[in-house]
């Protein structure tokens, strides 16, 4: 019994390898900046920084994966956040519109460009890097012309509590000194959650057919992730909270781990980039998902150029720049394949921590930006090296 | 007569099926030497590894050409000794010009630097030797398949050949096309070029050829001398089937509807690209619950495009018709309405069309019934694996777990996962395009055991197969089809291979 468990213990890890060898190598970058930096990574200063800092590349790379997944890619969205901030600044500081119309009205803006895109690809197959480099020079210029080639801002609070505001602690009074328990609750509330999700899933599971994960595998990663959740929201309540930027993330991060995971449209979107013709010979309606996949980046490329605008206080001209290389590259180190419909939505998010923990972990022991870049560069490199060593040996 | 190739017990084994057992070949120099077998018997098998396509090291036994041992490690290696083959389909770039084509990979240069001029001559007298008269600077894309046919023999003609080797090349040729060729492998023998031919053709080979090894199920049946004039068709296809007829396809009692099932009315559809070229021309078929009925004709006649303009347009333009279910017309504009409607359409290229061979086979199993296994847009993947493990059961796929990925299944595994999503489609009508092309001969039996399993169910399907024994063998009525027209029917007594080749010759 022992023997067939172990087994197949092993079998699932080895079909799994990439999943979790992504997690592992998170947590060994981490670690390993830990020590170089003397324990300044892991500080609670440190680690919301972490955060705020690679927000806008990890909301983008959550719809990034959607469309790599479908088979194309988007190299418009850095222009998109520069532009998109610009709209705001213009909406908000120029003309004094208030903010809880302008962003609603950005999110649509974001939508229609990734939509205009998507038309291109998925009703007239050109291809989609073409139209999206198009993409990348039009709304790099029109950033340009509407702000009139100089920065604007600065915006009101309500605006950048967006993402520098936290959580306000509910039960301030409760307890002295700085010490955010309403965010520690939430994390305690989230920790619990996850494996009673899990467990109910595994049930429904079992009632149909015998359930391939293993148990203690099953159990080891919940213990794992409960952990982190704990320990990192821990170490954020001794600081100033969670991010409000933080609580966004889980939701996108949540919603779209579900739609791909659990519903007929993400299985639908694997089918498409896994094989067009037989998606559609399938009764699969190829295009629309296509020009589904690009509206959604186009809007969450709108999100992450109001938080990033939101986050310098000010719309530059500057702002998303290369941001598509950061957000692409975060998604293939998260697994995804350059010929569609492989990737998950947690490996690109993981991918994106990876990049920003290296970022912000060489900028700490005072790497420069040069031999940033080289490591960032080999880093990807030797990921999809992985990936591909991996696949051939399967 | 000396010998210049000898295959000496050549064994080659793919994961799950051993494609060629214990092979022997002799071919004598200057002769016209056939290859014949069923699809799937091994005969593309046996030249891949004569060629280096499968390397030395990937399989058993000796090749013995020219006079001694080789090891050949890829197709370069071959073509230097004078080895070359020219495959089933094509390999030629279609936006190169015939002469750019002829030379690629053995360019006239001189340090890297084409000399255009000497290419051009060369391919002038390489095309005059294989009579095509075109320009060589003509791009290869331009010219019919007929010509670009004669433009891989010119190829294989400039790397100075001794052994060449042609995979099925009449395949998709029109008849006087196919005698020109023909004719030019004549012309090779009394050259004393030693030529291979692969055929199904038993005319063509009996006209040309003058030994005739007939191979079957991966073995080596028999080697016929045909150069007394005694062999006969007969002969040659008594060695390819072996067995009786009768045992090759399941038994079966037609249970047939009186009332037609699924008809399809005026059915016409122009090629996307030519739209003076239309491929399905006024197409009329109809067939009842409970029925078999094959669609036959060669390469090239129309059979997969009707198939699939049919089944929500997935081929064509232009296309005009009428497709009525129990005498009602249903919309078929789309896929997705097409299978709503009660349709399933299996396509010819499993891999290509069929499958995403990345994912596993319970993701292959429910793509075109989604909405079966989720309750507003949420997947059940409980359900999901409970109709994965259904069908493996019911319809036999071998796989230790339905988890697995479909890309390291055999061939007839995979093909009858692409059954199984179609199944679980639960469609009224199913149009089977070439059901067993490329798989072994137990897994064909058992698709055909699913098939007339499918009849007896009360569905109609609809069966399309270039290979004409499994039509007679498998259908209750068969249209012949030709340049995109149904030439005619024929119920299953009055059916034979010679009735149904008449039906596509009769202009």
């Amino acid at each position: 019994m022992t023997d067939t468990d172990t087994k197949s213990i092993g079998y699932y890890l080895r079909t799994h390898i990439r999943e979790y060898g992504m997690v592992v190598a998170l947590v060994a970058i981490l670690a390993f900046f830990q020590v170089l930096t003397d324990g300044i990574m892991l500080k609670p200063v440190n680690l919301t920084n972490l955060f705020l800092q690679n927000s806008y590349i990890i909301i983008m790379a959550v719809g990034m994966l959607l469309v790599i997944v479908g088979g194309n890619i988007d190299l418009s969205v850095g222009s998109v956040v520069g532009f998109i901030g610009a709209l705001a600044a213009v909406m908000i500081v120029n003309w004094d519109l208030p903010t809880a119309f302008v962003i609603p009205v950005c999110l649509i803006a974001g939508a229609i460009i990734g939509a205009a895109q998507g038309y291109w690809v998925a009703y007239w197959r050109i291809p989609s890097f073409i139209v999206t480099l198009a993409g990348m020079l039009v709304f790099k210029g029109l950033t340009l012309a509407l702000l009139g080639g100089a920065s604007v801002g600065p915006f009101p609070d309500g605006f950048q509590a967006m993402s520098s505001g936290f959580i306000p602690d509910f039960f301030g009074g409760l307890i002295e000194g700085r010490f955010n328990l309403f965010s520690m609750s939430l994390g305690v509330a989230l920790a619990a959650i996850l494996p009673i999700l899990g467990l109910r899933a595994r049930a429904k599971q079992a009632k149909f057919a015998a359930v391939e994960e293993p148990m203690a595998v099953f159990v080891t990663k919940h213990a794992v992730a409960g952990l982190a959740i704990l320990f990192v929201t821990y170490l954020l309540s001794t600081y100033r909270g969670l991010p409000n930027i933080l609580v966004i993330m889980a939701l996108l991060i949540a919603i779209f781990t579900f739609i791909t995971n659990s519903t007929t449209l993400g299985r639908r979107i694997y089918a498409l980039g896994g094989n067009e013709k037989a998606a559609k010979l399938s009764g699969i309606n190829t295009k629309r998902l296509t020009f589904f996949t690009f509206a959604n980046m186009g809007m969450l490329a709108a999100l992450a150029g109001l938080v990033f605008a939101a986050r310098l206080n000010t719309a530059t001209p500057k702002a998303g720049l290369a941001f598509e290389l950061d957000v692409i590259a975060a998604v293939f180190i998260g697994g995804a394949s350059m010929s569609g419909g492989v990737g998950k939505v947690i490996g690109a998010v993981v991918g994106a921590l990876i990049m920003g923990v290296m970022n912000n972990g060489m900028s700490i022991i005072g790497v420069g930006i040069d031999w940033q870049q080289v490591i960032k560069g080999l880093v990807l490199l030797a990921a999809v090296i992985f990936d591909v060593y991996n696949k051939n040996k399967a | 007569m000396d010998t210049i190739l000898e295959m000496k017990n050549i064994t080659k084994t793919f994961p799950g099926v051993k494609a060629l057992d214990d092979v022997s070949l002799k071919v004598e120099r200057g002769e016209i030497h056939a290859l014949c077998g069923e699809n799937g018997a091994g005969k593309s098998t046996l030249m891949k590894v004569l060629s280096g396509v499968y390397p030395h090291g990937t399989y058993d036994g000796d090749i013995l050409y020219d006079g001694g041992v080789q090891e050949f490690k890829d197709i370069r290696d071959s073509e230097d000794r004078g080895i070359i083959i020219i495959h089933q389909e094509l390999a030629l770039v279609p936006l190169l010009s015939i002469a750019e084509n002829i030379f690629l990979g053995n360019e006239v240069s001189e340090n890297g630097v084409v000399n255009w001029p000497a290419t051009f001559a060369r391919t002038g007298e390489l095309l005059q030797k294989v009579g095509l008269k075109e320009n060589p600077a003509t791009l290869v894309t331009n010219i019919g398949v007929g010509k670009q046919q004669l433009v891989e023999i010119a190829k294989a003609l400039s790397k100075k050949v001794k052994l060449l080797i042609l995979d099925e090349p009449t395949a998709s040729l029109q008849e006087n096309d196919s005698q020109k060729l023909l004719d030019l492998l004549l012309e090779f023998k009394a050259q004393g070029i030693t030529s291979i031919l692969i055929s199904h053709k038993l005319n063509e080979i009996n006209r040309v050829a003058d030994r005739i090894t007939i191979i079957r199920d991966g073995k080596a049946i028999s080697t016929l001398d045909a150069r007394g004039g005694t062999i006969t068709e007969d002969d040659i296809v008594k060695d390819m089937v072996g067995r009786d007829m009768a045992h090759r396809y399941p038994d079966r009692t037609p249970n047939i509807s009186s009332e037609k099932l699924m008809e399809v009315r005026n059915w016409s559809a122009t090629h996307p690209l030519h739209p003076e070229r239309k491929v399905v021309d006024n197409v009329n078929i109809d067939v009842a619950a409970g029925e078999v009925v094959g669609i036959a004709g060669l390469m090239g006649a129309g059979r997969t495009e009707l198939a699939m303009s049919i089944f929500g347009q997935s081929y064509g333009t232009d296309i005009s018709g009428e497709v009525l279910l129990r005498g009602k017309p249903i919309d078929v504009s789309t896929v997705e309405k097409a299978i709503a409607s009660g349709l399933a359409y299996v396509t010819e290229d499993r891999k290509e069309m069929g499958l995403i061979l990345e994912e596993s086979i319970t993701t292959n199993i429910t793509l075109a019934n989604l909405p079966g296994v989720s309750e507003n847009g949420v997947l059940n993947e409980g359900a999901e694996r409970s109709v994965a493990e259904e069908y493996r059961g019911k319809i036999n796929i071998r796989t230790p777990n339905v988890a697995q990925k479909v890309m390291n299944l055999s061939g007839g595994n995979q093909q009858k996962v692409v059954l199984s999503k179609w199944l679980f489609a639960a469609p009224e009508v199913l149009i089977l395009d070439e059901p067993t092309r490329g798989i072994d001969v137990g897994a064909k039996y058992e698709i055909y055991t699913i098939i007339n399993q499918l009849a007896a169910d009360g569905k109609g399907v609809i069966m399309i197969s270039s290979e004409m024994p499994e039509l007679l063998g498998m259908c209750d009525r068969i249209y012949v089809m030709n340049e995109g027209e149904i030439k005619g029917q024929l119920a299953a007594k009055d059916a034979s291979q010679e009735a149904i080749m008449r039906m596509i010759l009769k202009a």
